[in-house]
């Protein structure tokens, strides 16, 4: 337990410089930190349910762009949730994100392995389809542009106090899936993703489970859209297309899957790369690749698996040693 | 909505199933023999289109960017077979990430090499015309990508159901470690078909790319249909492929005429439903 309290200790410190340093470091860190920080919210939802359930979903982003295009609509239409019914919008777009999922997940959960793969895939191009042709509502290919940020006393227009407010939905978002991941319930998931059969044996509803971690993760997708229309001030089918779902996945397996806190490294550094070399050098893309294809190479555990292998490397070397030294002794 | 309406749509259906089945069906051999799912088969689909355009400018031959197309990319499908996914073991996850990691490196290096502008390959005039069947008008080159597209379906079929070849590929469809077992090279095989899969949609994206347009961002729209068609056909199988494909493509078709809203919607939905249901596509063996 105490090296538990010690991350929580670590990760909160972090969180504690994140939020004294950036609005420093001018706006273009400022605007990168807030567009990173909404994406790892979804990242993290991926993670629940590939690093915690061993459920790999290729349709997150549907989740996400219902939450944003929820918002965009609202927003533009009927000019809701752009002042203190804002507060409105955050539980209707996770509302709107879960009551999707509860829906996909009837399909989905049934699968498994690469099955649930290709369903999940399936499902996300449902929502891009409606996103990509349902001019009326959804504007089209056009997508639909934000008139402006929510204000409620708070001025969510000022890109520092936009900030501090994703920052906190952040963190308060990672706090409740951790608490989650380490209840019974959050167990009995990891249980199922190490092995589902024994898991039923012992008498375990894993279809149940599954399926509400399923809804669960989908109703943090829709709150990462919500943010997501604010902070990107234009919400399009490129919100909900496969490429979107695929970076999600992408990012947890950088950082490092069932860690949370590796999904939000490994949303910063593809955000850091994406949006800051980009400005630099035309080839970052070929760096963003290069960076996928190495960690699946070299490191399955992600980002976050580094330093257990570092210990595992030294450890397994001063036990050859140990055993040298037993060798060369005389009997 | 007449009915020449109808088949009108009914033709454009079809030819694009035709398209769709080139792409699809090297996707479902490459799933059906490895268990892969490829993410970068759309990147195969839009560089045939890319290479076909650079031998085309060079060598003013429609007919030579075919074949000069196909093998290229047939020859960096069996690398990245080869290099990169052989030694990668089996975890589905791992596979599929290290293809989006390749379909990324494809996307950027197409772009580098063939910039970012809408081209078109144009297809030598003979095809370009025309024919006038009981007063409705049949543009050629459709007709052309359904006889091409069934030319290449009775190949395969024959290679796969009348050939020793053929018959070691079904044996590792349905039980790799059995054929391995019975000496069967799954490892060779396994290279052929990916070579073979990357042929077929990189044949898709030169005979596509004559209406489709070969444009940046086309790799991922193609993607998601050859899925479709994979999926309601059944992974691994050269018959369902085929149905699979004429399905999407009238589908995608009549679905863009009559409910242009949710058209695409009305593609990927029957999908969702089919996969429910039954998981391994209408054609697909457990």
């Amino acid at each position: 337990m105490a090296s538990q309290q010690r991350k929580i200790a670590i990760v909160t410190a972090i969180l504690a410089a994140f939020a004294y340093i950036v609005p420093y470091s001018g706006s273009f860190v400022v605007l990168l930190a807030t567009r990173a920080m909404t994406f790892a919210i979804l990242a993290m939802s991926v993670d629940l349910l590939l690093g915690y359930t061993g459920l790999s979903s290729m349709g997150q982003a549907a989740y996400f762009g219902v939450g944003a295009y929820l918002t965009a609509v609202l927003a533009t239409k009927f000019h809701v949730g752009l002042g203190w019914d804002f507060w409105l919008v955050v539980p209707l777009g996770i509302l709107v994100g879960a009551a999707l999922a509860a829906l996909f997940g009837l399909f989905a959960i049934r699968a498994g392995g690469v099955y649930f793969l290709m369903i999940t895939l399936a499902l996300g191009q449902c929502v891009w389809g409606l996103a990509y042709r349902w001019n009326s509502l959804t504007g089209g290919d056009n997508g639909i542009n934000m008139t402006g940020r929510p204000s409620f006393g708070l001025d969510l227009g000022n890109e520092v106090t936009f900030f501090y407010l994703v920052l906190a939905f952040l963190a308060g978002s990672m706090l409740m899936m951790y608490v989650l991941v380490r209840s019974p319930f959050g167990q009995s998931l990891a249980g199922i993703r190490e092995r589902e059969l024994r898991m039923q044996i012992l008498g375990y509803n894993t279809w149940l489970h599954k399926y509400i971690i399923f809804v669960i993760a989908g109703g943090f997708g829709g709150l990462a859209g919500v943010l997501w229309a604010h902070t990107n001030g234009h919400v399009s089918p490129e919100t909900v297309v496969l490429t979107t779902s695929v970076d999600s996945l992408l990012m947890v397996v950088l950082g490092g899957a069932g860690t949370l806190v590796g999904a939000t490294i490994g949303t910063g550094i593809v955000f850091g790369l994406r949006e800051y070399l980009s400005t630099l050098v035309p080839w970052w893309q070929y760096v963003l690749g290069a960076v996928y294809v190495l960690t699946i190479l070299y490191l399955p555990m992600g980002l976050m698996g580094i330093p257990s292998r570092l210990r595992q490397r030294f450890a397994s070397q001063g036990k050859k040693e140990g055993a040298k030294k037993l060798a060369t002794k005389p009997s | 909505m007449n009915t020449q309406f109808w088949i009108v749509q009914a033709f454009n259906g079809v030819s694009y199933g035709a398209l769709l089945f080139l792409v699809g069906s090297g996707l479902s051999l490459i799933f059906g023999v490895m268990r892969i799912v490829n993410l970068s088969h759309g990147a195969y689909f839009l560089w045939g289109g890319y290479i076909a355009l650079s031998v085309i400018s060079a060598s003013t031959s429609w007919a030579l960017s075919l074949p000069v197309a196909a093998l290229a990319v047939a020859l960096i499908g069996m690398a990245m077979e080869r290099i990169f996914l052989r030694p990668l073991g089996s975890e589905p996850l791992r596979q599929v990430l290290l293809t989006v990691g390749f379909a990324f490196l494809f996307q950027q290096g197409a772009l580098d090499i063939w910039g970012g502008n809408n081209m078109d390959i144009n297809p030598p005039s003979y095809l370009t015309e025309s024919i006038v069947v009981g007063g409705i008008y049949l543009p050629l080159y459709r007709v052309f990508m359904i006889g091409m597209a069934a030319a290449i379906g009775i190949v395969l079929w024959l290679i796969m159901e009348k050939t020793r070849m053929g018959a070691a590929v079904r044996a590792t469809v349905d039980d790799a470690q059995m054929a391995r077992g019975v000496g069967i090279d799954t490892n060779l095989i396994s290279m052929f078909i990916f070579a073979l899969g990357a042929f077929l949609a990189a044949l898709g994206g030169v005979i596509g790319g004559a209406f489709l347009g070969i444009y940046p961002g086309l790799d991922f729209e193609m993607l998601p249909l050859a899925f479709a068609v994979v999926i309601i056909g059944g992974m691994g199988s050269l018959g369902g492929a085929a149905i699979g494909a004429l399905a999407v493509g009238l589908a995608d078709n009549f679905g863009k005429a009559l409910f242009p809203e949710v058209s695409y919607f009305t593609l990927y939905a029957p999908m969702v439903l089919i996969l429910a249901v039954k998981p391994t596509g209408l054609f697909g063996r457990e």
